[in-house]
C-alpha cells in the first residue's frame, strides 16, 4: 500500500501527553461461540493519545475497538471507558456510547435523512439539545470537514470521501471525548483517501483521543503516539511509530510490515 | 498497412428529425405489437379475446334498464324494446336497493351519521397520507376514532369520553415515566391508562350519563351492513393492524426469548388458520369463555380478529424489510447512543416501512376484500349478505350479475385508490431519499 504524503506533519515534541486515563482494558477476553477471538488484551489509553492499530485481516482489530463502545460484548476481564466500567448495565452502556464516537468502514450514514439531519439526530434525541443549537453545531462541524454546502443533500448524493467526512462530523456533533475509527479509508477510492485522512489529522492536532484501525502507515507515522500490532486476537507488539516501523521486534510484525509496505 | 487520411471537421451538423419509421404511430405499432411472429400471433389472439368479450357484453349493457320495480318488469321492458330474445342489464335493482348496499339496515332517519363519519374520514386521514396538510389536523385524526364510534353506534357520549380520558391519563403517565427512559415511559403510560379504565371509568361514566345524558339514539350492530360494515371493519383493521404488525415484527426479532416466542407463536398460529375459522371463533367460541351475560359486540369481535389476521401478515412483510436493512444502520444508531426504541423509531422503521409499502398495501387490499367473509357469522356484507337479502325479495328473485358488478366496482374503487396512493408514496419517498 502506498504512503500518502501529508501537508502537515505534527510536531509532537512539545505536546505533553496527559496522564489522565481515557480507556483501560485489562485481561479482556472474548469468544464467538467456541472461537477465542480476543485473548488477554491489556491496553491503557491516555487522554489525548492517538493510537493506530494494525494487523492482518481477521486478527480481531475491529472486534477489539467495538468492545470499547460495547457493540460487542466481552466475556472476561474489564473495560473502563472514561471511568465507567462496561457491564451489562444499560445505563453505563448508553453513557459510554454518548461519550465515544465511532466511524465505520462503510460510513453507515442514515440514507433517509439529510446530511444535516444525520448530524443533528443524536444530539437532539440523546443529548436533548434544542434543534436550533444542534443545527448550529452540525454546521460548525460540517464546515470543519469542509462540506457545509452539502448539508441539505441526502447521503446517496455524496461521494464516498464526502460521506465518510459527514460520518466524522456526525460523531463529532455528540462532542465525544474519544473517537474510534475502524478502517475509515478502506472502502474509498485512492483519490478520496487523502481528504478523509486530512480531516483525521486535523482532529488529532486538536488533541482528540483517537483509536484508529487503519492500514495507512503514512497516517500512523504522521500522527500516532503509539502503534499496536495485533495478530490472532492478541496484541503482539506496541511501540512508538518510529521504532515500530524501523525496528520491529517480532517476526510476525516484520512479516506484516514487509507485506503491507510492499518492500 | 493503409495510410490514415487526416480529417478535421469544420462545420458541425445540425440535428434532424428521426425518420418516420423511428417515430409515430406506425413505429409504435411495429415495436409493440408486431415485432416478431410470436408477437403477431399474440396480438391477434388478444384482439380476438377483446372482441369476444365486447360483443357478448355490449348488447347486455346497451339494453340496460334503470327504471323498473321488479326483475319481471325489467325483462318485459327489454323484450318490448329489443325483441323477445334480447338480454339486458337490470340496474333497477341498484336504483331500488342502493341504500342497503351502502348502509345495510341503518335507520334511514339517522343516515346522516354514517355519511358524516365517512366524510370526516377523509379529513382525518389527510394529514397522515399527505405531508403538505397542516400537522395540527393530526389532533383531529387522534379524536376521529372515538367520534366515529359515537356517531355510528350512538348512545351517550360518556363511554367515548372515558376512553379519551384514559388515553389522556396514559399520556400523562408516559411523560412522567419518560425520565426513566423509553421503557419506563411506555410501562407507566400503559399502567396509568389501564388502571383508569379498570377502576373508576365505569362508575364515573354511569354517574355522568345519569347527570348529563348527552347522546344520540343507539343503533345496534345488527343494523350495520353493506359497505358501511365493510369500511368500518376494514378501516379499523387497517389503522390497528399496522402498529400491531410492526410491534410483532420487532418482537419476532427481539433478543428476549419469551417475547420472541410469543410473537412467533401468534404470527404462525394466525397465519396457519383460515380467516373463516377465526371469524367462527369470534362469533361462537368467545361466548363460552366470556362470563355469561357479557355483551361483547359482534362487530368489535370481528374487528379484533380481522386486525389480528392482517397484523400477522404485516408483521412478516415488515420483518422481511427489517432483515434487509444493513447491520451497519443498527450499529451506527447504537454507537451514537440511541436507545432501542429511539433507534427503531428514527432510524430503522422509517427505512423498513418504506421498503415494505407494496407488501403492506397488498395486505390491506386483501384484508379489505376479506371483510366480505363476515357473512359467515351472520353479518350482512355487501357481496353476499346484502345480495342474498335483496334476492330474497320476490321482486328481485333471480337477479345475479348486476349486484355483483355494482359491488365489485365499489370494491375496485377503494382498492385501486389504495394501490395508486401506494405508488404515489413510493415515488415521493424515492425522490426524497436518493
Ligand atoms: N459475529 C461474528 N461471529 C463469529 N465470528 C466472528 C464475528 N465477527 C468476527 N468474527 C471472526 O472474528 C475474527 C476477528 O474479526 P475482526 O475483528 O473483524 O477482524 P479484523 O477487523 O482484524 O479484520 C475473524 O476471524 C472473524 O471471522
Ligand atoms: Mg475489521
Amino acid at each position: 500500500m502506498s504512503q500518502p504524503q501529508f501537508d502537515r506533519a505534527i510536531d509532537r515534541s512539545h505536546m505533553q501527553v496527559a496522564d489522565e486515563i481515557a480507556i483501560q482494558i485489562s485481561n479482556m477476553n472474548k469468544w464467538y461461540g467456541q472461537f477465542h477471538v480476543l485473548r488477554d488484551i491489556n491496553l491503557t489509553v491516555n487522554r489525548g493519545e492517538r493510537i493506530v492499530i494494525a494487523g492482518p485481516s481477521g486478527s480481531g482489530k475491529s472486534t477489539m475497538i467495538r468492545c470499547i463502545n460495547r457493540l460487542e460484548e466481552h466475556q472476561a476481564g474489564q473495560i473502563i471507558v472514561d471511568g465507567v466500567e462496561l457491564t451489562s448495565d444499560l445505563k453505563n452502556i448508553d453513557k459510554v456510547r454518548s461519550e465515544v464516537g465511532m466511524v465505520f468502514q462503510h460510513f453507515n450514514l442514515f440514507p433517509h435523512l439529510t446530511i444535516l439531519e444525520n448530524c443533528t439526530l443524536a444530539p437532539i434525541w440523546v443529548r436533548k439539545v434544542p434543534r436550533k443549537e444542534a443545527e448550529e453545531t452540525a454546521m460548525h462541524f460540517l464546515e470543519k470537514v469542509k462540506i457545509p454546502e452539502q448539508a441539505l443533500k441526502y447521503p446517496g448524493q455524496l461521494s464516498g470521501g464526502q460521506q465518510q467526512r459527514v460520518a466524522i462530523a456526525r460523531s463529532l456533533c455528540m462532542k465525544p471525548r474519544i473517537m474510534l475509527f475502524d478502517e475509515p479509508t478502506s472502502a474509498l477510492d485512492p483519490e478520496m483517501i487523502k481528504e478523509v485522512l486530512d480531516t483525521m489529522i486535523e482532529l488529532a492536532e486538536e488533541g482528540m483521543t483517537m483509536l484508529c484501525v487503519t492500514h495507512e502507515m503514512g497516517f500512523a507515522q504522521a500522527v500516532a503516539n503509539r502503534v499496536i500490532f495485533m495478530d490472532q486476537g492478541q496484541i503482539v507488539e506496541q511501540n512508538n511509530p518510529h521504532d515500530f516501523f524501523n525496528n520491529p521486534q517480532s517476526e510476525r510484525t516484520k512479516l506484516f510490515l514487509s507485506q503491507i509496505l510492499g518492500h | 498497412m493503409a495510410e490514415i487520411a487526416p480529417f478535421v471537421r469544420h462545420e458541425m451538423l445540425p440535428a434532424e428529425p428521426a425518420p418516420a419509421s423511428e417515430a409515430g404511430v406506425l413505429h409504435w405499432l411495429r415495436a409493440n405489437l408486431f415485432s416478431s411472429p410470436l408477437n403477431v400471433v399474440l396480438t391477434f389472439a388478444g384482439v380476438f379475446i377483446v372482441y369476444w368479450l365486447v360483443s357478448h357484453s355490449a348488447p347486455w349493457l346497451m339494453h340496460s334498464v334503470w327504471a323498473a320495480d321488479s326483475l319481471g318488469e325489467c325483462r318485459a321492458i327489454i323484450a318490448e324494446r329489443w325483441g323477445p330474445d334480447a338480454t339486458g342489464a337490470c340496474w333497477a335493482v341498484i336504483r331500488d336497493r342502493w341504500h342497503q348496499y351502502l348502509f345495510g339496515f341503518y335507520p334511514w332517519e339517522h343516515i346522516w351519521r354514517p355519511i358524516t363519519v365517512f366524510a370526516l374520514l377523509f379529513v382525518a386521514i389527510a394529514p397522515v397520507l399527505f405531508s403538505s396538510v397542516p400537522r395540527k389536523l393530526l389532533w383531529f385524526t387522534l379524536a376521529y376514532p372515538l367520534l366515529a364510534l359515537w356517531l355510528l353506534w350512538g348512545g351517550t357520549i360518556w363511554p367515548e369520553v372515558m376512553i379519551a380520558a384514559g388515553f389522556g391519563i396514559g399520556a400523562l403517565g408516559f411523560m412522567l415515566g419518560a425520565r426513566f427512559g423509553s421503557l419506563g415511559a411506555i410501562s407507566l403510560g400503559t399502567l396509568a391508562a389501564a388502571l383508569f379504565w379498570v377502576v373508576p371509568a365505569a362508575p364515573l361514566e354511569h354517574a355522568l350519563a345519569a347527570m348529563l345524558p348527552i347522546g344520540l339514539p343507539e343503533v345496534s350492530s345488527d343494523q350495520f351492513g353493506g359497505f358501511l360494515l365493510a369500511v368500518t371493519v376494514g378501516v379499523g383493521a387497517i389503522a390497528l393492524s399496522l402498529p400491531m404488525g410492526v410491534l410483532l415484527a420487532l418482537g419476532r426479532r427481539s433478543d428476549m426469548f419469551l417475547i420472541r416466542a410469543l410473537c412467533i407463536g401468534f404470527i404462525e398460529f394466525i397465519r396457519g388458520v383460515p380467516l373463516i375459522t377465526l371469524l367462527f371463533v369470534a362469533s361462537l367460541l368467545l361466548n363460552y369463555f366470556l362470563p355469561p351475560g357479557t355483551n361483547f359486540d359482534i362487530i368489535l369481535r370481528v374487528e379484533i380478529l380481522v386486525t389480528f389476521f392482517a397484523a400477522a401478515y404485516i408483521a412478516e412483510v415488515v420483518r422481511g424489510a427489517l432483515s434487509a436493512l444493513p447491520r451497519g444502520q443498527y450499529e451506527a444508531a447504537d454507537a451514537l447512543g440511541l436507545d432501542y426504541w429511539k433507534a427503531q423509531r428514527l432510524i430503522i422503521l422509517p427505512q423498513a416501512l418504506k421498503i415494505s409499502i407494496p407488501g403492506i398495501v397488498s395486505t390491506f387490499i386483501g384484508m379489505f376484500k376479506d371483510t366480505t367473509l363476515v357473512v359467515f357469522v351472520g353479518l350482512f356484507d355487501p357481496l353476499k349478505g346484502i345480495s342474498d337479502f335483496v334476492r330474497a325479495d320476490f321482486a328481485w328473485k333471480g337477479i345475479y350479475w348486476e349486484p355483483y358488478i355494482f359491488v365489485g366496482c365499489i370494491f375496485f374503487l377503494f382498492n385501486f385508490s389504495m394501490s395508486r396512493y401506494a405508488m404515489y408514496l413510493e415515488q415521493k419517498l424515492k425522490r426524497d431519499h436518493r
